[in-house]
C-alpha cells in the first residue's frame, strides 16, 4: 500500500494516522525511531527528518559533525551511504508502514533522488512554502527545483506522494485563509505536475473554532479545485512557541487531534513536550504519538456523527469568512498566469500573496496579522491582497519587541498558565532525572 | 579593549543575522525591534547567511555590534566555524556575540560556552530566562563603552 492509500483506509477504518516529525543523525538511532514509532499503540506513519545543513546543500558541514560527534538536528540522508539508509529501513519500512522523508529544502534535487533510491516515495514541501520560510533561495528559482522534484519522483517506481507544507507558512501570526489558499495552491502544483496522490496540510492556530472553519474551507476548495486527484488532509499540531509545561504542551497536543478528529481530518503530525526546548527523544515522541491518538479515539467517540465532516463555517452558504478569504486569495493568483509555478511568483511580486513578518526578499512584507482579544487570528494590514470587501474590519496597532513577543506567546501563555492553574503538573523533577538517564542510552 | 572597539566601529549600526544552516526568523525579528528600541539602527541580513555575506556587510556597515541568532541546534558548530572566520578576517576589535538555542539537547554546556568566548565570541547568551536581561545591559553598556564579557 502506498501512503496516500494507507492514510485513506486507515483512516476510513476509524483511525486518525499520527506520525512524528522525526530525525537523528545516527543510522542506529533513526532505525530505532521507526521500530519504535511503527510499534506504538496508534496507527501511525514513520518520519525521516533531515538536517538543516543538508536542507541547505552543505552535506559537507552534516558530514564533518558525523565525523566529529557534533549532534545534527536530523538525518543526513546525503551524508551517509545509500546503504545505511536502505539498513535503516529494511524490514521496518514497507505496505503497512509507509515512512515519508521531511525536508525543508527549495533545492530538494539531490534529496529528493537520495529519497527514491532508497526506495521512499512520500515526501513533503513545495515551491512556495519550502522557500519563503526557509532560507535565501529566490522564489524562480524553487519553483523551478520543485517542478524537476515533481518529475524525479514520477520517474521513479512506485506512486509518489507530495504533501504541502503551506498549510504552515511561518507557524505563526498567518491568518488561516492564506495558508489555506497557499495549501490549495501548492497541491494543484503537484497535480499540473502529474503527482496523483497529494496531502493538503493545515497548522492548528490560535482559536479552535477559527480552526475548524479553516479545516473545513480547505476541503471545500480541494473539492472544487483538485479533481480526479487523491488527497487528504494533514493536521500539524500547533507551529508555534510552545507550552513549556508538560501539560500545557499534551493538552495543546491533544487540541491538534481534536481539531483533525472534527473536522474530518485523515492525518496529525504531533509535537512533543521537548518543543520548547530541544530535539525529542525517541521515547517522547513515542509519548506524543499514543497521546494524540488517545485523544482523538475519545473525540472519535464523543462527536456526534453528524459534526464529523465540517466546521462552523461548512453550514454557511457562501462557506464562511475564510472560505471567502482564500476563494479571493486563490483566484486571484490562478488569474496571474496560466501555469501556477509562474501564477504564484507574479502573485508575490505584485503582494497578492504576502506572508506577515516572512523576511524573505520575494515576499512584500506589508500584510500584517494580529490576534483579537478572544484570540482569533485576523489582519492588522492587509497591503496589497486582494482582500478588501472581504475581509471586515482591520485594525492595525503599532508592534514593540514585547507585544510582538506576547503575539509569539500567546499559545504558549495560555495553555501553561491553564496547566499550573489546574494544579495537574506532573512530577517535573521526577520526570526529568528519567529523562537525562534515557537521552544518555540513546545517544550512546 | 573596550574603548579601543568603541573607536573603530562609532557607529550606532548594529547587525543582526542568522548562521548559514538556520532558517528561523522570529527571533531575528524580535532581536531587530529590541535593539531598536534601545537606539540602534539595525541592519537584519535575515536567515541562513554565509560567512562572507556578514564580512561584506560588516566592511559595508561598520556596525558598532554584530549580534548572531542561532535557535535550529546547530549553533555551537557554526558559531565556532564563523567566529574563527570573522577574527581571521581582520574583524579582530568589532563587538560579536551569539545566543538562541544553540544546541540539539538544551543549554549549552559551560564546556561548550567556553569554546565559543575562547574563540572569540565578547558574549553567549545561550537560552534562558536571563538572557535578554544581560542582553539589554551588554548593549547598554556597549553604548557607554565599557561592556563586560558576559555569557
Ligand atoms: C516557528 C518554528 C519553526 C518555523 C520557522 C519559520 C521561520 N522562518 O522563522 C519552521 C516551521 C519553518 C521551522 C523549521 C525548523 N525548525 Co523550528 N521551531 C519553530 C518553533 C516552534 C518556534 C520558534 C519561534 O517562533 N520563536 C520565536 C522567537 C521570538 O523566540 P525564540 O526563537 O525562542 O528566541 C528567544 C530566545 O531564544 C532568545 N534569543 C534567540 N536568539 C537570540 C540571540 C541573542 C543574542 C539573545 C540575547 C537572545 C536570543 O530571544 C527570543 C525571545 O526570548 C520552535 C520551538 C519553540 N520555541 O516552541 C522550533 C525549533 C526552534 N525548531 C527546531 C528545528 C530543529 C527546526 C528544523 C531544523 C526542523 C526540524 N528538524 O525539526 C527546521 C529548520 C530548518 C533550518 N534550516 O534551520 C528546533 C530546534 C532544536 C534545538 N535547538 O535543539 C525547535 C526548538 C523545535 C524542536 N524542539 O525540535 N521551525
Amino acid at each position: 500500500m502506498h501512503f496516500g492509500e494507507f492514510v485513506r483506509r486507515r483512516h476510513a477504518a476509524g483511525a486518525l494516522v499520527v506520525q512524528p516529525r522525526m530525525g537523528f543523525a545516527d543510522p542506529a538511532l533513526m532505525r530505532a525511531g521507526l521500530v519504535a514509532t511503527r510499534g506504538a499503540a496508534a496507527t501511525t506513519v514513520g518520519t525521516i527528518t533531515l538536517d538543516s545543513f543538508t536542507r541547505l546543500g552543505d552535506p559537507a558541514s552534516a558530514t564533518r559533525a558525523l565525523r566529529e560527534g557534533t549532534e545534527l538536528n536530523g538525518y543526513p540522508i546525503l551524508s551517509h551511504a545509500l546503504s545505511a539508509t536502505r539498513r535503516v529501513l529494511a524490514g521496518v519500512h514497507d505496505g503497512e508502514f509507509p515512512v515519508q522523508v521531511r525536508h525543508g529544502s527549495a533545492r530538494p534535487q539531490d534529496i529528493t533522488r537520495a529519497t527514491v533510491a532508497a526506495g521512499l516515495h512520500a515526501t513533503e514541501g513545495g515551491p512556495v512554502s519550502y522557500c519563503l520560510p526557509y532560507g535565501r533561495t529566490p522564489l524562480t528559482e524553487a519553483v523551478r527545483n520543485w517542478r524537476e522534484c515533481c518529475e524525479l519522483l514520477l520517474g521513479a517506481a512506485g506512486e509518489p506522494h507530495l504533501e504541502t507544507f503551506g498549510g504552515c507558512m511561518m507557524g505563526q501570526l498567518c491568518p488561516p485563509s492564506q495558508l489555506v489558499a497557499i495549501s490549495v495552491l501548492e497541491a494543484m502544483f503537484f497535480q499540473r505536475h502529474g503527482i496523483r496522490s497529494v496531502s493538503v496540510s493545515y497548522a492548528q492556530q490560535t482559536h479552535p473554532a477559527q480552526d475548524r472553519e479553516a479545516v473545513a474551507a480547505l476541503r471545500r476548495l480541494c473539492a472544487e479545485l483538485l479533481l480526479g486527484t487523491d488527497w487528504h488532509v494533514v493536521i500539524y499540531a500547533y507551529m508555534g512557541r510552545f507550552p513549556r509545561t508538560a501539560d500545557g504542551a499534551r493538552n495543546l497536543l491533544a487540541r491538534a487531534a481534536e481539531l483533525a478528529v472534527s473536522t474530518g481530518a485523515q492525518r496529525l503530525i504531533v509535537k512533543t513536550v521537548a518543543e520548547a526546548e530541544r530535539i525529542p527523544t525517541i521515547a517522547e515522541n513515542v509519548a506524543a504519538l499514543e497521546h494524540a491518538a488517545a485523544a482523538a479515539d475519545r473525540a472519535f467517540g464523543t462527536l456526534a456523527a453528524g459534526t464529523l465532516a465540517g466546521g462552523i463555517g461548512a453550514a454557511e452558504p457562501d462557506g464562511g469568512q475564510v472560505y471567502r478569504e482564500a476563494r479571493a486569495l486563490v483566484d486571484a493568483v490562478l488569474d496571474c498566469a496560466p501555469d501556477i509555478g509562474n501564477a504564484l511568483v507574479r502573485a508575490f511580486a505584485r503582494g497578492l500573496l504576502d506572508i506577515p513578518y516572512c523576511l524573505h526578499p520575494a515576499n512584500a512584507g506589508r500584510a500584517r496579522g494580529r490576534l483579537d482579544a478572544d484570540g482569533r487570528l485576523g489582519w492588522a494590514d492587509i497591503g496589497a491582497l486582494p482582500l478588501a470587501g472581504v475581509v471586515g474590519e482591520i485594525r492595525g496597532r503599532t508592534v514593540s519587541s514585547s507585544s510582538f513577543l506576547s503575539s509569539l506567546s500567546y499559545v504558549r501563555d495560555t495553555y501553561d498558565t491553564a496547566a499550573l492553574t489546574t494544579g495537574t503538573l506532573p512530577a517535573l523533577s521526577a520526570g526529568h532525572l528519567v529523562q537525562t538517564a534515557e537521552r544518555g542510552d540513546e545517544h550512546d | 579593549m573596550s574603548a579601543l572597539r568603541a573607536a573603530s566601529y562609532p557607529g550606532r549600526t548594529v547587525i543582526v543575522s542568522g548562521l548559514a544552516s538556520d532558517a528561523h526568523t522570529w527571533n531575528l525579528v524580535y532581536l531587530q525591534l529590541l535593539i531598536e528600541e534601545l537606539g540602534h539602527d539595525v541592519v537584519n541580513l535575515g536567515p541562513c547567511v554565509p560567512a562572507d555575506l556578514l564580512v561584506a556587510s560588516c566592511d559595508r556597515h561598520r556596525p558598532a555590534l554584530v549580534v548572531l541568532s542561532s535557535v535550529n541546534g546547530h549553533g555551537y558548530q557554526e558559531g565556532l566555524e564563523l567566529i574563527r572566520t570573522l577574527r581571521g578576517t581582520g574583524l579582530r576589535d568589532l563587538p560579536v556575540v551569539i545566543g538562541g538555542q544553540l544546541g540539539t539537547r538544551g543549554g549549552l554546556s559551560g564546556r561548550h560556552i567556553d569554546d565559543l568566548l575562547d574563540a572569540g565570541f565578547d558574549a553567549v547568551f545561550d537560552d534562558h530566562a536571563d538572557s535578554t536581561v544581560l542582553f539589554r545591559r551588554f548593549v547598554a553598556e556597549l553604548a557607554e563603552g565599557a561592556p563586560r564579557a558576559l555569557r
